[in-house]
């Protein structure tokens, strides 16, 4: 069972999005608890990358409510989102190539209780510090995921939104990211996670919500998630 | 030809402040500011006045004239460039074209089109002994000003948490407010902190230019070409490629001075035909 002692510390109601006429989520509504790591699983365009975008403030138009720690946040610009600990890892990782590697990393300024210090990102992460000097995209791609996460933690993000993290990534590099997602569930950190790799989801998450065409077609716990994965397989065609 | 070469390096140094400024505001706002060549004739036209109408010295303007029309600059950004921001880019095109038209028009109805006369400060009359040959000591300090003050916004952009920041914000806008950075903030200082450069390079020009209201528009169309030529919001290729095009146009105009007004549009051409982005721009840039 998720590790929910008090209220969510995200909650969406009834939230739809547009890009120009197209609408893309339609009427959504989930629940993520503190601690809990949750992801959105479906195929591409199902809205998954849009419902992270309005959650963070960067979608144009969309409308709903949003409850993070309590509060409303609907009308909050991106950056106050930002500094009440919501981490974003973007889907393309987001990583400056006009920035070094360090830079990339201190950038975001401290946003939640328990902001790692820069030390303790370079001992789990030492290939960064290595590396700390080089501009941000002279990393391979498992870095750049790296540095990613890195980044948020860094800032002591409270509830970590990544999108598509093991994206075309080997499987050594994924298996790393899935050691990290539960280091950073066993320090008190929620994360909501889009996942296409259903089987990678059901070896990190508690509960997973599926989506298609912009709807919230099922909720899952891990344990249903394991029983119904190549049945769900199927149904994402992947 | 050393003495020419020279000369295009002066020539360089104003390119360079003035694609210096047009290049943050681009990185930073995403606007194409038209009328960053008016400043440029304002700053020049500035410490004219100041001189001709309150005896305020060179050394004075050269502080207060850019200082002025950087506080402009933000007050335009607030008024007016950034309420256009959400909209098509074209608006700012059009606000900025707009405006350098009316201060061009301003400025010509007050003073005519003819040249306003602006002497060399006392201190920078003589030459300078550069070896070779003996060189104005203005235009000497004209281009020790440029040089610092490039090297300095290069060491802030690259060195200091500011700098991080007008990086950061220049390459991914949306992605820095996401992780916690009041961009917004930001955008207004930058707007005029280029406008003072204009300013700046203006007062610069006052003593050894002709001061017209017109000074402002010939330079910027080569301006223009200056920045694509370094690539558009590449900060450092921006101020290189000032240098290197007045170099670059005060040679030629030595060995073919028949291309002389032409040379930079057609190095223009032949660097967008090699690398669409600039010299040092980033390809991704475009899309």
């Amino acid at each position: 069972m998720p590790a929910t002692d008090s209220g969510p510390i995200l909650s969406v109601t009834g939230l739809s999005a547009w890009y120009g006429e197209a609408q893309v989520l339609r009427e959504v509504s989930i629940e993520v608890g503190q601690g809990e790591i949750v992801t959105l699983v479906g195929r591409n365009g199902a809205g998954k990358t849009t419902l992270l975008r309005c959650l963070m403030g960067l979608q144009g138009r969309y409308s709903g409510g949003i409850a993070f720690l309590g509060s409303d946040i609907v009308r909050l610009p991106a950056h106050r989102r930002a500094r009440m600990g919501l981490g974003y890892v973007p889907d393309d990782r987001g990583v400056y190539s006009t920035l070094t590697v360090e830079e990339n990393l201190t950038l975001p300024p401290a946003a939640g209780p328990d902001p790692w210090p820069l030390a303790r990102v370079y001992e789990t992460f030492p290939r960064l510090k290595e590396r700390r000097s080089f501009p941000g995209t002279k990393l391979s791609g498992g870095e750049q995921q790296m540095l990613a996460l890195a980044r948020v933690l860094r800032m002591g993000a409270r509830l970590l939104l990544c999108d598509e993290p093991t994206e075309g990534l080997s499987p050594l590099i994924v298996g790393q990211i899935g050691d990290i997602l539960r280091e950073v569930k066993r320090q008190g950190t929620t994360v909501l996670l889009i996942e296409q790799n259903v089987h990678f989801a059901a070896t990190v998450a508690d509960r997973h919500y599926l989506l298609a065409e912009g709807r919230v077609v099922e909720s899952l716990r891990n344990d249903e998630m394991r029983e119904r994965e190549h049945e769900l397989l199927d149904y994402l065609g992947i | 030809m050393l003495q020419q070469a020279f000369n295009g390096l002066v020539g360089g140094a104003f390119y360079a402040l003035l694609a210096l400024g047009l290049a943050v505001i681009f990185g930073m706002l995403g606007v194409v500011n038209f009328a960053h060549g008016a400043f440029y004739m304002l700053g020049a036209f500035g410490s004219y006045v100041l001189l001709d109408s309150f005896g305020v010295n060179f050394w004075a303007a050269l502080v207060l004239v850019p200082l002025l029309l950087g506080l402009a600059g933000t007050v335009l950004e607030r008024l007016f460039i950034r309420r256009l921001a959400p909209l098509d880019p074209l608006y700012n095109f059009l606000f900025t074209f707009g405006l350098a038209l009316i201060l061009q028009d301003l400025v010509k109805r007050e003073y005519g089109v003819q040249s306003q006369p602006y002497p060399r400060p006392g201190l920078l009359s003589g030459t300078v002994d550069l070896g070779l040959f003996g060189y104005p000591a203005y235009q000497v300090f004209v281009l020790a000003v440029s040089v610092v003050v490039c090297a300095a916004v290069w060491v802030v952009l690259t060195r200091t948490r500011v700098g991080m920041i007008v990086r950061a914000a220049t390459e991914r806008p949306d992605l820095t407010r996401a992780l916690g950075i009041d961009v917004g903030r930001w955008v207004t200082p930058v707007f005029g902190f280029g406008i003072a450069l204009a300013g700046l390079a203006g007062v610069l020009a006052a003593p050894m230019r002709a001061v017209n209201p017109l000074m402002g528009a010939d330079l910027i169309i080569t301006v223009f070409a200056v920045v694509v030529i370094g690539g558009l919001g590449s900060i450092f290729g921006s101020v290189a490629a000032g240098f290197a095009i007045g170099l670059v146009s005060a040679l030629g105009n030595l060995y073919v001075p028949a291309l002389s007004q032409t040379l930079v549009f057609i190095l223009m051409a032949a660097v967008l035909l090699w690398r669409p982005a600039g010299l040092f721009g980033r390809e991704e840039a475009l899309s």
